[in-house]
């Protein structure tokens, strides 16, 4: 690929909501009125003091931020190279990174009067982190969640029902993450004048991507200034794991334009990139969908393909526009991990440090298990500890115990 | 340049009456029963022809549409094939235009340069992307009007007049009016405020409005076709495919004639509407 590196990697999207050729606006004519006017009431926000400034309250009260930057001792002298510290964001209300992102758009969502949300989501965090902010604000809130997904996460299931929210399971196509964002677009096209969508990762159509991943960069600014506070310099490397890629947007966006930042995106391998994944990169090319231009996983119709992730919050054949770009120009290195080493990854974690990371996470530590020992042992290493794994031990104890696959 | 759309809707005009237009998924439930399914359509009295190009992911489609995009994916439709089921009709019938509607996806992957001369050459009039909103013209819009391809914007409910400029700008062939905020297969709107919506787009253009969504009987037709130069109807059509297939899917003796009588039916509600007046 022949790109020309841009002066900065953090300056996009362009006004129609490119990077490269990726992101864009394509929606239905019905949303195309409402996603300007959100672009509209996000650009004055931001330039509105007293919007940050009732955001940083909740952030710190609310959510529990900042989230510490915690040096894990014993994984690091497992692993025997580069010096390993977590990036909490699973110890944040809720117990992930998505309340941030959540908690930004249901701010706008009360600037701009909505009182009805919607969401999509995977693993549930997302409809977890939604449901807890809609309690909180007095809003009327429903969530889709692929009826695969329902089976899987129950207990976050379980937690959005007592929150308040209605969880709708969606039986359309592979009845995962794709399939409950579909359907949400859908509730959106017919509800438009009264609901607000609140979309769960850096994806879908602009400004959704942007506002996302500035709602997450909170994430990478702490990360910033807590690594000088305790080691007086910039990290070398970054780990994230990507689903639609919010967490990992938050943490690396800040860095972008820092050279000597090494930075690795970890997507879902699920079986193997030759069977059924979820690593649109490593095994997609440039589509269209959920309104916008991205990696995909399809066939040679542009007809969209099943992902297959053990992570139901990784379970999507597409990623957010921006890391289809930071892949092209080459800023970001992205890999991918099974469903097997994720598992190998959680369990170490449990074992070594006491934190039972999400499955997703997960993914992001499996590299870290083969990065962490090339590397020389003052090389200062961050993952992205994006959630919990309280929603995930059903779903492992069963596979420990040889109960299911 | 004149299409078969622009010459269609020209004939309708001398005649006095509005256009009927029929929505069906091309390849459901199989490529050899599409093919008789559309190419009976114009005897049973369609005047226009849409046929929905098979994509997963509908987004603003309801179950019917969404199960027979399924139905026809599984029938191993493709868009190569979609564009042999045009030319297959072509073959006798080089009059009743054809509109294929659907996502961008599958033309993005398969070419737009390509796509665009194919379907031209299949016989294809004019095109409806649903997620190809005028912000996006550059991709396959402007293109398809170089083409010689009308390309048929939807305007629906929330496109209001600031924004109604901008929607009609690059339209060709006629508007298409959604009547309603919502997914296919949802509730009719009341004739009333259809009949205020298409006078509204009509003050912005001299193209000919067709509206469409949640139009299911020959009475609502007859309705929705007194106040617009066209009535669409896709969702029954699809259901009374659907009802005629057995119970694994397949076509029946009785699928072409269902899907038939009922265009005959709906087209004779259509015909029965007063037309609005120019
Ligand atoms: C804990 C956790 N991490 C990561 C993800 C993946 O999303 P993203 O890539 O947007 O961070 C999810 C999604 O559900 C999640 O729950």
């Amino acid at each position: 690929m022949n790109i020309a590196k841009p002066n900065s990697y953090r300056s996009g999207p362009d006004e129609r909501g490119h990077f490269g050729i990726f992101g864009g606006r394509f929606v239905a004519e019905t949303l195309m009125p409402l996603i300007l006017d959100l672009e509209k009431a996000y650009t004055a926000a931001k330039a509105d003091p007293a919007f940050q400034a009732e955001m940083n309250g909740y952030l710190k009260n609310y959510v529990g931020r900042p989230s510490p930057l915690y040096f894990a001792e014993r994984l690091t002298e497992h692993l025997g190279g580069a010096k390993i510290y977590l990036k909490r964001e699973e110890l944040n209300h809720t117990g992930s990174h998505k309340v941030n992102n959540v908690l930004g758009q249901i701010m706008l969502a009360r600037r701009i009067s909505k009182k009805r949300i919607i969401a999509e989501t995977g693993a549930g965090q997302h409809g977890v982190a939604t449901a807890t902010l809609c309690a909180r604000f007095g809003l009327e809130c429903v969530v889709y969640m692929g009826a695969v997904d329902v089976e899987r996460q129950q207990p976050n299931v379980i937690r959005m029902e007592m929150l308040g929210a209605k969880v709708v399971p969606v039986q359309s196509g592979t009845r995962t993450l794709k399939d409950a964002m579909n359907e949400a677009l859908r509730d959106w096209v017919t509800n438009v004048h009264n609901t607000f969508y609140c979309i769960g990762t850096v994806a879908g159509p602009h400004p959704y991507p942007t506002l996302v991943r500035d709602f997450q960069s909170v994430i990478g600014n702490e990360t910033r200034a807590q690594m000088q506070e305790i080691e007086g310099r910039l990290p070398d490397s970054l780990v994230a794991c990507i689903g639609g890629g919010s967490n990992a947007m938050g943490l690396f966006h800040p860095f972008l334009d820092d050279p000597s930042v090494e930075i690795f995106g970890v997507e879902a391998a699920g079986h193997g990139l030759t069977q059924l994944h979820a690593a649109s990169i490593a095994g997609g090319r440039p589509g269209v969908l959920h309104g916008n231009r991205t990696y995909l996983l399809m066939d040679a119709d542009g007809q969209i393909q099943d992902a297959h992730s053990i992570s139901a919050g990784l379970d999507y054949p597409g990623i957010g526009p921006e890391h289809s770009w930071l892949h092209e120009v080459g800023r970001v290195n992205y890999l991918s991990a099974t469903d097997d080493e994720a598992l190998a990854a959680f369990q170490l974690l449990s074992k070594l440090e006491g934190i039972i990371p999400a499955l997703e996470p997960a993914h992001a530590i499996a590299k870290v298990m083969e990065l962490a020992p090339k590397r020389p042992r003052d090389h200062l290493m961050v993952v992205n500890l994006s959630g919990r794994g309280d929603k995930d031990v059903p779903q492992v104890g069963d596979i420990l115990r040889g109960k299911s696959k | 340049m004149t299409t078969r759309i622009d010459t269609r809707f020209a004939e309708l005009a001398k005649q006095g009456r509005s256009a009927f237009v029929t929505f069906l998924m091309a390849g459901d439930p199989d490529p050899a029963t599409s093919l008789e399914i559309i190419k009976a359509l114009p005897k049973s009295g369609a005047d226009v022809i849409e046929i929905g190009m098979p994509f997963t992911d509908p987004m603003a489609d309801g179950p019917s549409i969404q199960a027979a995009g399924l139905r026809a994916l599984k029938a191993g439709m493709t868009l190569k094939k979609t564009l042999e089921l045009v030319r297959g009709f072509r073959k006798d019938d080089n009059a009743t235009p054809i509109v294929l509607m659907g996502y961008y996806n599958p033309i993005y992957i398969y070419g737009v340069d390509k796509f665009l001369a194919d379907a031209k050459s299949a016989g294809v009039d004019g095109l409806i992307i649903v997620d190809l909103p005028p912000e996006e013209d550059d991709e396959l819009c402007l293109p398809a009007m170089k083409a010689g391809l009308n390309f048929i914007r939807l305007a629906t409910p929330t496109t209001d007049d600031k924004r109604l400029p901008a929607v009609l700008a690059n339209t060709s062939g006629f508007v298409y009016y959604v009547s309603i905020t919502g997914i296919t297969g949802a509730a009719a709107a009341d004739s009333t405020a259809v009949s205020e919506a298409v006078a509204r787009i009509k003050r912005h253009t001299k193209l000919p409005v067709c509206v469409g969504f949640g139009i299911r009987t020959p009475e609502t037709a007859r309705a929705i076709a007194s106040h617009a130069n066209g009535a669409v109807v896709g969702t029954a059509l699809v259901d009374a495919l659907k009802n005629s297939l057995d119970a694994e899917g397949r076509a029946t003796a009785k699928t072409v004639n269902a899907v038939a009588e009922l265009t005959a039916a709906l087209a004779q509600g259509v015909k029965g509407a007063q037309q609005a007046a120019e």
